[in-house]
């Protein structure tokens, strides 16, 4: 099986601000949000990333979209370094987090037009794959509604559906589900399983247990910055519930550091 | 290449599909300013016309001497002078506007006084009241008609008799453009700033609040072409949005300037002129909305980006004041490196007609070269993930 994602030593800090130092009562002046990150994800698989809040998730996965940079270390996506070549990177990924807002002024079909220019997508390809797509998550209904008026479901869906305009190989999402109704929840899970079916790989970050366990072929656990555990899903559970088995390593962890 | 349209045209879209926004920063200044000046404008002249309406003089003993004068400027209601009391006190309380007293024998008592012999000349008393407007102004033409007659009765020289125009050698063209020259350029830098001020804000400071700038920074899209979409597209709307307040206030100006305004046609102004002021705004404006976006880009709210941007927009009015003032624009070429002042001074000697070809042409490289930092400044700000996470 292809490697198509190789974390290597990622690193990125904070800097503290001096109320924050004395309210956490550290002289630190920065803060380590995520610390000598190593994993690799293959092709066609989804990967989880499992943790608690505050845990560096989200900053790996802002990394890995090129949004921030890394202060030390390199991830290869398929061929490209997020710190060399992060014009390439952002061609080969589909990156999603509520934080990427969408402008509430347009509707979902001009947006979807207008990213996929951005993207360089063939005109008739941005047609017949925003049939597909829009059909796909029931968004044609509202394909001339303006994005203030949606609900929050549908904006998600609009959101997922832009963030793969230019059919990309690899998706990213951050917190796939959080925030959604259960019926838009499966919605989404099935269609990331539906992507690993075409062939796509999928790197989730969650700290949902069900949902890693329901789509994730391989699961890493990240606590405070570190990556403790990386493997297929069997292997780490090895026998238990993957929420038992993240206790007792939770436990291991950060009882070691005290 | 595709990219910079792709955004710019987002830009515009955004814009002109909004309707209130197009409304509110494109044809609502021009409005605004063409409906006020206009309504000033009016007001003034109907100021000035009631005075003419007001012309009723109440009047004791009136010498033959002065009754054709009076007669042609003042309705006269000869009175006795056991009138004067019963006038003076309408007159206090505004229910009439002006009396006047001659002495009964007052041609004989002026033709007979000899200013040398030290006695009490004879007295003309005028009663008016100075809290009533239309009062005042027929007090002050009653007194002018009396200091010529005065001066006309003791006549040793005269200057400029007969039509004033015939000796001010000025021709209308070099009036008209005195006024424009001081005038417009700082009215343009104004119109010009808040044209930019109410977008640039708006797109990039407004784009980073509602998180929608993340959206567009994973795509594949160069950061320098999103800045180049983006400036070229509010370039454009707030050089309309400055072009309907100029017109606003050159459409307004016969209604404000009233009979001055007779002169004061920009038809003096020929289509190279134009063209020359057309190339100088657009530079300018590059430039204004260029500085505006990177200082949109380092605030974090819309508010913040606008108290950021308000000091600067004092310093470019103070700038285009200074077209009024200092005798035309400078000549040597190295004040035109200068931003903003080099437009004004350049725009000011467009108007007066003393534009050196030189001089505009380092006005507008200068504020292109200007641009293209600023908006390398801006790109580099949009690689930078404090500025677009910041919090």
């Amino acid at each position: 099986m292809k490697e198509i994602l190789q974390v290597e030593g990622l690193c990125k800090t904070f800097r503290l601000s001096a109320k924050q130092q004395k309210l956490e009562k550290t002289h630190d002046k920065v803060r380590t949000a995520v610390d000598h990150l190593y994993f690799t994800a293959n092709e066609g698989e989804i990967f989880g990333l499992l943790g608690p809040n505050g845990a560096g998730k989200t900053t790996t996965l802002r990394m890995l979209a090129t949004l921030i940079k890394p202060d030390s270390g390199d991830a290869i996506i398929d061929g490209s370094s997020i710190v060399k070549a992060p014009d390439q990177v952002r061609s080969k990924i589909g990156f999603l987090t509520s934080e990427l807002k969408l402008e509430d002024f347009f509707t979902p079909n001009y947006l979807f037009d207008f990213f996929s220019h951005l993207h360089q997508v063939p005109e008739e390809t941005i047609q017949s794959r925003k049939e597909q797509l829009f059909t796909r998550f029931g968004i044609s209904p509202f394909a001339e509604v303006k994005v203030a008026n949606l609900s929050t479901g549908m904006k998600q869906k609009v959101s997922l559906a832009i963030s793969i305009v230019h059919n990309p190989d690899i998706i990213i999402f951050d917190e796939p589900t959080n925030g959604l109704d259960v019926l838009t929840a499966k919605v989404v899970t099935d269609f990331l399983l539906e992507l690993k079916k075409q062939g796509k790989t999928v790197i989730v970050s969650t700290h949902i247990f069900s949902l890693i366990e329901k789509i994730c072929d391989r699961v890493g656990i990240i606590i405070q910055g570190k990556m403790i555990l990386c493997d297929s899903l069997t292997q780490v559970c090895a026998g238990k519930s993957l929420e038992d088995r993240f206790f007792e390593i939770y436990a291991e962890t950060v009882g070691e550091d005290a | 290449m595709n990219n910079i349209l792709t955004i710019l045209k987002k830009e515009l879209a955004r814009f002109f599909g909004d309707k209130r926004l197009a409304f509110s920063s494109i044809l609502l200044p021009g409005l605004m300013i063409y409906i006020m000046y206009t309504f000033m404008g009016s007001a003034l002249s109907t100021m000035f016309e009631s005075t003419e309406e007001a012309s009723s003089l109440y009047a004791v003993s009136v010498p033959a001497s002065l009754q054709e004068t009076l007669s042609s400027q003042f309705s006269i209601t000869e009175v006795e002078p056991s009138q004067v009391d019963a006038l003076q006190t309408d007159i206090e309380n505004q229910d009439a506007n002006i009396l006047v007293v001659f002495p009964s024998d007052f041609d004989e008592a002026v033709a007979v006084y000899d200013s040398a012999s030290g006695a009490a000349a004879p007295a003309v008393e005028i009663y008016y009241n100075s809290a009533n407007t239309d009062s005042s102004t027929a007090q002050s033409v009653l007194v002018s008609i009396l200091d010529q007659y005065e001066s006309a009765l003791a006549n040793k020289f005269d200057v400029n008799p007969g039509d004033p125009s015939l000796y001010d050698l000025a021709s209308d063209r070099d009036s008209a453009a005195m006024i424009f020259s001081s005038m417009l350029p700082m009215l343009l830098m104004i119109f010009l700033f808040t044209g930019c001020m109410s977008v640039a804000p708006e797109s990039i400071a407004g784009e980073k609040e509602r998180g929608t700038i993340a959206t567009l920074l994973v795509t594949p899209v160069k950061r320098s072409h999103i800045a180049i979409g983006k400036i070229i597209a509010l370039s454009i709307i707030a050089l309309l949005s400055g072009i309907s307040s100029t017109l606003g206030t050159v459409l307004s100006m016969p209604a404000l300037m009233g009979a001055a305004s007779d002169n004061m046609n920009i038809g003096i102004y020929t289509v190279s002129d134009f063209l020359l002021l057309a190339v100088v705004i657009l530079s300018t404006v590059l430039f204004l909305v260029a500085v505006i976006s990177v200082i949109s880009a380092y605030a974090r709210t819309i508010k913040e980006a606008q108290s950021y941007v308000t000091p600067l927009m004092i310093i470019a009015t103070l700038i285009g004041i200074t077209a009024m003032f200092g005798g035309g624009a400078p000549q040597d070429w190295f004040y035109y490196f200068i931003p903003l002042y080099n437009s004004v001074q350049c725009m000011s000697a467009i108007f007066s007609f003393t534009c050196i070809p030189v001089n505009a042409l380092i006005t507008v490289a200068s504020n292109l070269i200007y641009s293209v930092v600023f908006v390398f400044i801006l790109t580099r700000m949009f690689n930078n993930e404090h500025v677009v996470f910041g919090k």
